[in-house]
């Protein structure tokens, strides 16, 4: 193994998946080498910006990249994907972080991806047929433009349930919906995965309660180093608190307190929301240049209502 | 040398170090203590006895001949003092600011006995800053051998580590998982306690070294302390990755939105550069009203970061009182000048919900002192019936942190029971090559002591690697019962390489 094989961070390849998802491989030997199912990075886009933590989507350890699927949503993830092109670098990424998912011996296994948790959710996948598990994937999505890798996941899967909530693409549904499709098609379901926003875990943890089905959730909450030091990540477990940089992001989903998790994803709603306005209006104002100044503004205030607009809060991410 | 001097020739009175002024500085985040300047330096550097006994030598955990480096400043010869500074601290402009010298050299020192100590933390801040300035590095005559050395952790003791690696002829590496290094230094201390300049001046002086920072490297997850002994071809590794793990209070209300940990608050701050938010992009909303709960330096940061941040009123509230606070005295000293209030014997009960998942307060209970408890400290008992509520939009908890899990979790060095990687008098770990300091195997403690940690480590791993150094004379005493540094018994010999 070569030390010198450390990064510059250079983005190799993009794919624009939808007008707000966009997926980066970013070239790191080292640390596809490294990387394993459910473990994360924290990537700053440049020197003044912020520590956001994203789940490794996927790991190409011939290429020596990593890949990251990435939701615009808030300042730095908007800002990202309109800066980050093929031969761009970043300014950092760090990882792999967290505990590796336990690829246990379960038999039968449902994946469960919602929105943009799809992409987290494929290593797993990957990594329980690997194990020669019987792989049911359920992935959720808003409408049928939003859908992608549905053929990257019926490669690795022995049944893919495709749900949107219009049912512009496959049946129509929550998430929750398919889970109970899956539920209902087999009686011997050893355990489920399911990575999303928390709301959507939350309904996951929900449905399988009953039947007592194992079931793990990747919590992503707000962190700034991602290596155990500053304890903004700590969720509470049954009566634990545990930080999910380093005692996870992977939890009992059952025993995972999300209401207090969401809460805690709040925190910085406001000046976030400070920020990205401040952003959009100078990103704005630089297109604008020689434009009528009056005209400018009016514009940039009626953008700015637009943007404003919360995304669905189905694939509502934290971060960025 | 002139007449020798008595403790009544010398100036009576401890030479005053300029500081900006209390109401100015607690809107700034420049330096709060401004130096000396030469004049200054001069007549403090006349207040030094020259004693025989030289007892601020063996105060001081790296064994600076401060007599020595004050002479030379007596002298005038300020680079002269430079150079015998150097022969032990690589850091003077660090140390120099954050020692805390009343408990180490300035504790123990003569004139102490009867007037006030050597300010010789202060005279070595100025040689040190003096040396930024004039551009002075001491780069010793390196010799290259074909050792390869990793260090993990960029922090104090990881720093001194990598000088006394590096000046002995191996290839050094620094590990850091931030994006900068500096580790605590970094991320922890202030801006106005110990400026970012005077950090990474004295990282370029080890980069002059040869010494390489890899940033953005998650030892343990990115690869292994063993791979790095396996696979990439280092002869020896030294761990000091700190105890970052903060602790919570475990009281009602510690999980809602408005309550954290003293270190996410000063990295927020120092390294995300919250507080030039919105032109750097990590924000650290700081509320109205701040409660700091806990008593020591890091608690001393955080409330002046708050003050300095815009909060309206920051409390420091601590279950003991004021002298059992580990802070060193001249940070709470101004913290108090800046208007922070401490509450001292006061311990939290809960943090109070606003209804909407937020803070709204504290409540907290009355302490008295008991009998002494493990620590020596008089043992903090409540006080019955005392509980009162007080209005905080903030809770910041310094209250101590424990070991970081990620060595633990990736590796094979073993632990003892609270977490902290086990390390024998020499430093050596349970792996062969693999040896630990600093806070990683002691707890939480000081700068200096993780730089002391950092330095006998280097001088462990030297014997293992079997390097003699005739720049440097250690007392044999040391190796005594051991074999390169390993203890005989406890040692896998397996791996051992031998130049």
């Amino acid at each position: 193994m070569n030390a010198n094989a450390m990064s510059n961070f250079e983005i190799v390849a993009r794919e624009d998946f939808s007008d707000v998802t966009y997926l980066l491989e970013v070239r790191h030997p080292l640390m596809s080498k490294a990387a394993k199912p459910g473990q994360f990075v924290i990537v700053m886009l440049n020197e003044q910006g912020e520590r956001i933590p994203l789940t490794i989507a996927d790991f190409d350890r011939k290429k020596g990249t990593i890949t990251l699927v990435i939701q615009a949503v808030g300042k730095t993830t908007k800002q990202m994907q309109q800066e980050c092109k093929v031969g761009t670098v970043l300014y950092g990424m760090v990882g792999p972080m967290g505990i590796p998912s336990p690829i246990s011996h379960a038999k039968k296994v449902v994946c469960v991806g919602g929105g943009l948790g799809v992409a987290p959710i494929f290593p797993q996948a990957r990594g329980f047929k690997e194990a020669g598990a019987y792989v049911i994937a359920v992935l959720g999505f808003r409408n049928k433009d939003l859908v992608f890798w549905e053929e990257k996941f019926k490669g690795c899967c022995d049944e893919l349930i495709l749900c949107t909530n219009d049912g512009s693409a496959g049946m129509k549904g929550m998430i929750t919906d398919g889970i109970k499709v899956a539920m209902a098609g087999h009686s011997d379901i050893d355990e489920v995965v399911a990575i999303g926003p928390p709301v959507m875990m939350k309904a996951c943890a929900d449905a399988t309660r009953a039947a007592k089905i194992k079931t793990m959730v990747s919590v992503n909450p707000i962190m700034v180093d991602g290596t155990g030091m500053c304890g903004g990540c700590r969720v509470k477990v049954g009566d634990q608190v545990k930080f999910a940089c380093v005692d996870g992001p992977d939890f009992d989903g059952h025993l995972v307190d999300f209401d207090d998790l969401m809460l805690r994803l709040s925190r910085y709603t406001k000046v976030e929301k400070e920020a990205h306005e401040r952003w959009s209006e100078s990103c704005r104002m630089a297109k604008q240049v020689g434009a009528h100044a009056l005209d400018a503004l009016a514009r940039g205030r009626a953008g700015q209502a637009e943007l404003l607009e919360l995304p669905d809060p189905f694939e509502d991410a934290p971060g960025g | 040398m002139a007449k020798k001097k008595t403790i009544r020739t010398i100036p009576q009175e401890r030479t005053p170090m300029r500081e900006q002024d209390p109401q100015a500085r607690a809107k700034n985040f420049e330096e709060v203590a401004c130096g000396y300047s030469p004049e200054d330096a001069q007549r403090e550097s006349e207040r030094c006895l020259m004693c025989p006994d030289e007892p601020c030598i063996s105060g001081c955990p790296v064994g600076i001949d401060i007599p020595g480096f004050i002479q030379k400043i007596n002298e005038k010869n300020l680079r002269g003092a430079y150079d015998i500074l150097t022969d032990t601290n690589l850091l003077p402009s660090i140390c120099g600011r954050v020692c805390p010298q009343e408990n180490q050299c300035e504790g123990v020192c003569t004139v102490g006995d009867s007037l006030e100590a050597v300010a010789i933390g202060r005279l070595e801040r100025f040689v040190g800053d003096t040396a930024i300035k004039e551009g002075w590095v001491n780069i010793p005559f390196i010799e290259p051998n074909r050792f390869k050395v990793g260090i993990v952790g960029s922090g104090p003791a990881g720093m001194a580590c990598a000088a006394d690696m590096a000046k002995a002829g191996c290839d050094v590496t620094v590990y850091e998982a931030f994006h900068q290094a500096g580790g605590v230094l970094k991320y922890g201390i202030p801006d106005f306690r110990l400026p970012n300049e005077v950090i990474d001046a004295e990282i370029n002086n080890l980069k002059k070294f040869g010494v390489k920072f890899e940033c953005n490297t998650l030892v343990g997850r990115l690869f292994t302390i063993e791979q790095m002994i396996d696979e990439m071809g280092f002869h020896a590794v030294f761990v000091g990755v700190g105890a970052g793990y903060p602790t919570m209070l475990n009281i009602p209300g510690d999980s809602l939105n408005g309550v954290l940990s003293a270190n996410e608050l000063l990295t927020r701050c120092n390294l995300m550069r919250a507080r030039d938010f919105p032109n750097f992009d990590t924000p650290l909303p700081i509320g109205r009203r701040v409660a700091v709960v806990g008593a020591g330096n890091t608690a001393m940061d955080a409330t002046r970061v708050s003050i300095r941040l815009g909060a309206e009123k920051v409390y420091c509230v601590y279950r003991r009182s004021r002298t059992e606070a580990p802070a060193r005295a001249e940070e709470v000293h101004h913290a108090e000048q800046e208007g922070v209030e401490f509450h001292w014997l006061t311990a939290p009960v809960a943090v109070l919900d606003d209804g909407k998942g937020s803070v709204r307060g504290m409540r907290c209970v009355r302490m008295e002192l008991g009998e002494p408890d493990d620590s020596g400290r008089r043992r903090p008992v409540p006080v019955a019936g005392s509980e009162f509520d007080f209005e905080a939009d903030l809770i910041v908890y310094a209250i101590g942190t424990n070991a970081n899990p990620i060595m633990g979790q990736t590796s094979k060095l073993k632990l003892n029971k609270w977490g902290y990687i086990g390390a024998d008098e020499n430093l050596a770990t349970s792996v062969a090559g693999v040896f630990a300091g600093g806070d990683i195997v002691t707890g939480a403690a000081t700068v200096i002591e993780a730089m002391g940690a950092g330095r006998k480590a280097a001088r462990s791993m030297k014997a293992y690697l079997g390097i003699r150094d005739s720049a440097l004379a250690y007392s044999q005493a040391d190796g005594a019962g051991t074999l390169f540094g390993i203890d005989t018994r406890e040692r896998n010999f397996a791996r051992v390489r031998i130049a």
